[in-house]
C-alpha cells in the first residue's frame, strides 16, 4: 500500500530538541560478551515483580528461566549466560532503589538450555499459542517502559484490534538502536511485526518511522512490498513516538483519557520487541539480549550494542571505549525521559534502551528554588495532552489536590516537553510527577479506609445479630 | 569511575537554551529600530523623556526588591524593556520628569505591587502612562511635536492635515480625523473633501516618519518589522496581534471609515505588536489568545468611535488585561482524549 503520510492531526505541540543522534547512527549493531558476571533483576517490567526460581549454587544455561510469577501482568526472566548462580540478594537497579538479582558467574560458553526450540511455523498456530508462546520468551515492550507484551496481545473480546502499529519514531534524541534494527534487520523486524498482527487479528499494519530516518523508511519500504504492510514517515518531533501521540497522528483516533491503545482498536509495539518476537519464533531464542546504544560527548566511542541482559553499564562503557572525561550524569534511556544514574554499577535491563553520559557542560542547568513562571505560554503550546503544565506546576507546588484533578493531571503523559522548553527553568513535569504519586497516594489511602469502614460495618452488623 | 559525582535529577535532562533575558533582549532589539529613528526624528527632548522612563523603570524594579529583601533582577532586563516600551507611548515633548515618574509608577504600582515578573495583572508599561496621563493631561497633549516643525513635506494636502491637527490642539492624526469626520466640526467643511482622499493622505507619512504621535508612532513600517521579527524567533505567537488588528480593521470598515488609516494612525500597532503580547497580561493558552485579541479590537473601536478620547489602544489593553484571569479560566486548550464515545466505552 505504500506510504501514508504523517500529517499532524488534531495533536499538536511537541519540541524540537537537537537530534544527536549522528553520534552513532552510522554504527553498525555490534555483539559484545557479558561480563564475567551478570547481575539479573527480578523486576524488568511494569507489573508483578517476578520470584526467582534458581538458588545460590544452581548451574544455569543461556535461556533458563531464573524469574517468574504467576500474575498475568509479568513475564518470566532468563539467564542471558552459562554459569553458575553466586547469589541472590538485592542489587542497585537502574529504575532506582534495590531488587532481588541473581549473580550468575559467566562460564563464558554460551551454552544454550535445550528445551529451548523453535516453536511449530507461526503461521500454523493459534492466536492463543502465540501469546503463550510470546509470554514464555519473557517479551516486554523494548521501547523502554517496559510492558508485558502478551498482556498487550490480549485484548478483550469487546475491543476488537484492526490496526498494529510498529514503533519506529524513535523520538527521543541520542538513541539509534530500532534505527539500526529497521536498517539491519528490516526481514526480521516485519516477520515480529507480522506475528503480532496474527495474535491480535489486526488487518492493517503500519510501520511508522521519523522523516529524519530515510534510509529506514527505504529499507521498510522495499521490504514490505506485497506485504499489505504500509510504511508511515512522520514528522520529527518529540514525543511522535509516545503511542497517544502516534495513533492521533497515524489514525485520527484519540485514545480516551484513562484509556488503552486497544480501547481504539490499535496495538502498538517498538521495533526492537518485533525483532524479539521474530527471534523468538525463528531460533526459539527467549529475551535475553537487547540492543543499547551508548552514547553522550563524553563517551570515546559511540555505538550501537547488541548486550546481554544483566551487563553493568560500566562494562558497556568499557566495550565502547569508556569515557575521555569523567561525565557529569549518566543517564538511561533518552534524555528527555530518561532515568539518572547514581552508580555504573547497574545492570542493562530489558528497558535499557541507551546509555547516555552528559559531559558537566551539557549537564548544568539551575533551577528556581521557587517554580516562576513568565506566563509566556510555551508550556501550554508543546504540550501534546492539551493540558496546563504550568496550572498544574503551581498547583503540585501548593497541594492543591482537587484543582489538580480538575485540571486532568492524570492525563500527563510525563514527556517533559513543558520542562524543556520554559523560559524560567521551572521544573514543570517534576512538580507534575509529584503531585501525581501524592494523588495516587491519597486514592489509595481514601480506598483503604473505606473498606476499613466497610468491614468494621460488617462486623459490628454481625455482632449484632449475635448478640 | 568518579562515583558520588554523579548529578542525579529527572527528566527531561536537556533544556532548550531559552531563556527570560533572552526573551527580553529579543524584544529590545525588535524595538531599537524604531526607537533610534524616532530619536533622529524628535531630537534631544525624545531623549530626555527616554531615558527618565528607563531610568524610572529600572529604580522602581530595585528599590522595591531591595525593600522587600528580594533578590534583585535588574539582570533580566524586563525593567529595562518597561521602561522602554513606556518611553514609546509617551509624546516626544513630555517633560522629562513626567516621564521619569511614569517609569518609577510602571515597576511600583504595575508590577511590584503585584509580586513581581509574571504576576501582574495589567501591562506595566501602560499603567506608568495611565498615570502620567491621567495626572498630567496638559504636558500629554501639549507635548505632540507639530510637523512645521520638522519640516514634513509642505504640499495643500499637509496643510489641510496640519490644519485639522491643530484644531485638536496639537493632538495626533486621529484626534484630527475624528474632526475630520465630524461633518460638525470640521474646518473641511461638510462634503468638501471625500473621506477616503483625506484618510489616504496619511499613509505615507504614518508609515515612514510620522510627525503628529508618540514617540514610538513615529513609523508604522518599523514597528510591523518588529512585529514580524518577533513572530519569526517565536518571541510571540502572531494570534493576539492579528486578531487585534483584524477586528479593529473590520469593525471600521463595517462602519465606513478607512480601516488602512485607523491601522496605521495612533498607537494600534505598537499595542498589538508590544503591549498586548506581554506574556504576563495576555492568555495562556492559543485559543484565548485569538478571544482575547478579538475583545481588544471590539473595545479600541468602541473607544475610538463613541468616546471623546483617542486614547482607545491603551484603555482597551487595560480593560482586557483585567479579564484575561476569566479567559484563561474558560478558555483552555483541547484535551487530547476528550471523545465522547470513546471515554464511556472504557468507563463500560
Ligand atoms: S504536562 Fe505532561 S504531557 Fe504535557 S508537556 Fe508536560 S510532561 Fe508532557
Ligand atoms: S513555559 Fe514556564 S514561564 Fe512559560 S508559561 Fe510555562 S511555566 Fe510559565
Amino acid at each position: 500500500m505504500g506510504r501514508t503520510s504523517g500529517l499532524l492531526y488534531r495533536i499538536r505541540g511537541g519540541v524540537h530538541p537537537p537530534s544527536s543522534k549522528d553520534l552513532t547512527a552510522e554504527k553498525q549493531i555490534r555483539r559484545i560478551e557479558a561480563p564475567a558476571t551478570v547481575t539479573i533483576p527480578m523486576r524488568q517490567h511494569i507489573g508483578a515483580p517476578c520470584t526467582p526460581r534458581v538458588k545460590k549454587g544452581d548451574e544455569v544455561l543461556v535461556g533458563t528461566v531464573i524469574g517468574d510469577s504467576e500474575a498475568f501482568v509479568s513475564a518470566p526472566i532468563h539467564s542471558s549466560v552459562s554459569g553458575k548462580v553466586v547469589q541472590v540478594a538485592p542489587q542497585p537497579h537502574p529504575a532506582g532503589g534495590e531488587v532481588l538479582a541473581a549473580i550468575i558467574e559467566n562460564d563464558g560458553e554460551y551454552r544454550r538450555d535445550p528445551s529451548l526450540a523453535p516453536p511449530s511455523p507461526w503461521e500454523d498456530m493459534q492466536p492463543e499459542e502465540i501469546r503463550k508462546e510470546v509470554r514464555s520468551a519473557g517479551m516486554v515492550g523494548l521501547g523502554g517502559a517496559a510492558f508485558p507484551t502478551h498482556v498487550k496481545l490480549s485484548p478483550p473480546r469487546e475491543y476488537p484490534i484492526d490496526t498494529v502499529i510498529l514503533n519506529g519514531a524513535e523520538c527521543e534524541p541520542f538513541l539509534t538502536s530500532d534505527y539500526r534494527l529497521l536498517l539491519e534487520e528490516p526481514d526480521a523486524v516485519l516477520e515480529g511485526m507480522r506475528i503480532i498482527m496474527r495474535a491480535v487479528g489486526a488487518r492493517r499494519g503500519i510501520v511508522a518511522v521519523e522523516d529524519n530516518k530515510p534510509k529506514a523508511i527505504k529499507a521498510m519500504e522495499t521490504c514490505v512490498r506485497g506485504s499489505g504492510i504500509e510504511v508511515a514517515s512522520l514528522r520529527t518531533r518529540y514525543p511522535q513516538g509516545a503511542e497517544k501521540v502516534l495513533i492521533a497522528n497515524l489514525l485520527h483516533r484519540e485514545v480516551p483519557s484513562g484509556g488503552l491503545p486497544m480501547h481504539v482498536g490499535v496495538v502498538v509495539n517498538n521495533v526492537g520487541t518485533a525483532y524479539a518476537i521474530a527471534r523468538r519464533f525463528s531460533e526459539g531464542m527467549p529475551l535475553v539480549e537487547r540492543v543499547v546504544t551508548v552514547t553522550g560527548s563524553v563517551v570515546r566511542e559511540p555505538s550501537n550494542l547488541m548486550v546481554p541482559l544483566g551487563t553493568g553499564f560500566s562494562h558497556a562503557v568499557e566495550a565502547c571505549g569508556g569515557f575521555t572525561e569523567p561525565p557529569a550524569k549518566v543517564i538511561m534511556g533518552g534524555p528527555m525521559m530518561g532515568l539518572a544514574q547514581y552508580t555504573l554499577e547497574v545492570p542493562v535491563v530489558k528497558g535499557t534502551s541507551g546509555i547516555l553520559a552528559l559531559s558537566w557542560k551539557e549537564a548544568r542547568y539551575s533551577e528556581p528554588a521557587e517554580p516562576v513562571c513568565i506566563r509566556c505560554g510555551r508550556c501550554v503550546d508543546v504540550c501534546p495532552m492539551g493540558l496546563i503544565p504550568t496550572y498544574l506546576g503551581t498547583y503540585a507546588h501548593n497541594e492543591k489536590w482537587d484543582l489538580l484533578q480538575r485540571l486532568h493531571i492524570e492525563d500527563c503523559i510525563e514527556c517533559g516537553c513543558c520542562t524543556y522548553t520554559c523560559p524560567t527553568k521551572n521544573p514543570l513535569v517534576q512538580l507534575i510527577k509529584t503531585g501525581k504519586a501524592e494523588l495516587a497516594r491519597r486514592r489509595q489511602h481514601a480506598e483503604r479506609r473505606e473498606s476499613e469502614n466497610r468491614a468494621a460495618a460488617e462486623k459490628s452488623e454481625g455482632a449484632g445479630k449475635d448478640g | 569511575m568518579d562515583e558520588g559525582k554523579l548529578i542525579i535529577s529527572t527528566s527531561p535532562h536537556v533544556r532548550d537554551p531559552i531563556n527570560t533575558r533572552r526573551i527580553m533582549c529579543h524584544v529590545i532589539a525588535a524595538l531599537a529600530p524604531v526607537t533610534v529613528y524616532a530619536l533622529v526624528i524628535h531630537g534631544l527632548s525624545a531623549l530626555w523623556v527616554l531615558l527618565a522612563s528607563i531610568a524610572g523603570a529600572m529604580l522602581g524594579d530595585f528599590s522595591m526588591q531591595k525593600g522587600r529583601r528580594l533578590p534583585v533582577t535588574l539582570d533580566d532586563c524586563s525593567a529595562l524593556l518597561t521602561g522602554l516600551l513606556l518611553a514609546l507611548t509617551m509624546p516626544p515633548k513630555l517633560p522629562w520628569w513626567v516621564a521619569g515618574v511614569a517609569g518609577l509608577a510602571a515597576t511600583v504600582l504595575g508590577k511590584q505591587m503585584f509580586g513581581g515578573l509574571g504576576h501582574n495583572i495589567f501591562n506595566p508599561a501602560l499603567v506608568g502612562r495611565a498615570v502620567a496621563f491621567v495626572s498630567w493631561p496638559g504636558y500629554f497633549a501639549a507635548g505632540y511635536a507639530k510637523s512645521a516643525a520638522i519640516g514634513i513635506a509642505n504640499t495643500a494636502a499637509h496643510k489641510t492635515i496640519q490644519a485639522a491637527v491643530d484644531v485638536a490642539s496639537g493632538a495626533s492624526p486621529l484626534a484630527a480625523m475624528k474632526i475630520v469626520y465630524d461633518p460638525s466640526t470640521s474646518p473641511i467643511g461638510p462634503g468638501g473633501v471625500p473621506r477616503g482622499i483625506v484618510a489616504s493622505t496619511y499613509y505615507k507619512p504614518l508609515l515612514l516618519a510620522n510627525p503628529w504621535g508618540c514617540i514610538g508612532e513615529v513609523s508604522a513600517l518599523l514597528l510591523i518589522l518588529g512585529g514580524i521579527y518577533l513572530v519569526a524567533t517565536r518571541v510571540i505567537g502572531w494570534r493576539i496581534t492579528v486578531f487585534y488588528v483584524g477586528t479593529v480593521a473590520a469593525l471600521t470598515a463595517i462602519t465606513g471609515r478607512d480601516p488602512l488609516f485607523y491601522i496605521l494612525a495612533g498607537g494600534l500597532l505598537i499595542g498589538a505588536v508590544f503591549m498586548a503580547t506581554d506574556y504576563t497580561t495576555s492568555p495562556l493558552a492559543r485559543r484565548g489568545k485569538i478571544v482575547y485579541g478579538i475583545g481588544l479590537g471590539v473595545v479600541t473601536w468602541l473607544l475610538r468611535f463613541w468616546s471623546n478620547n483617542p486614547e482607545g489602544v491603551m484603555f482597551a489593553i487595560l480593560f482586557m488585561n483585567a479579564l484575561v484571569p476569566l479567559i484563561d479560566r474558560y478558555i483552555m486548550p483541547r484535551r487530547y482524549g476528550r471523545v465522547k464515545e470513546a471515554e464511556e466505552a472504557v468507563r463500560t
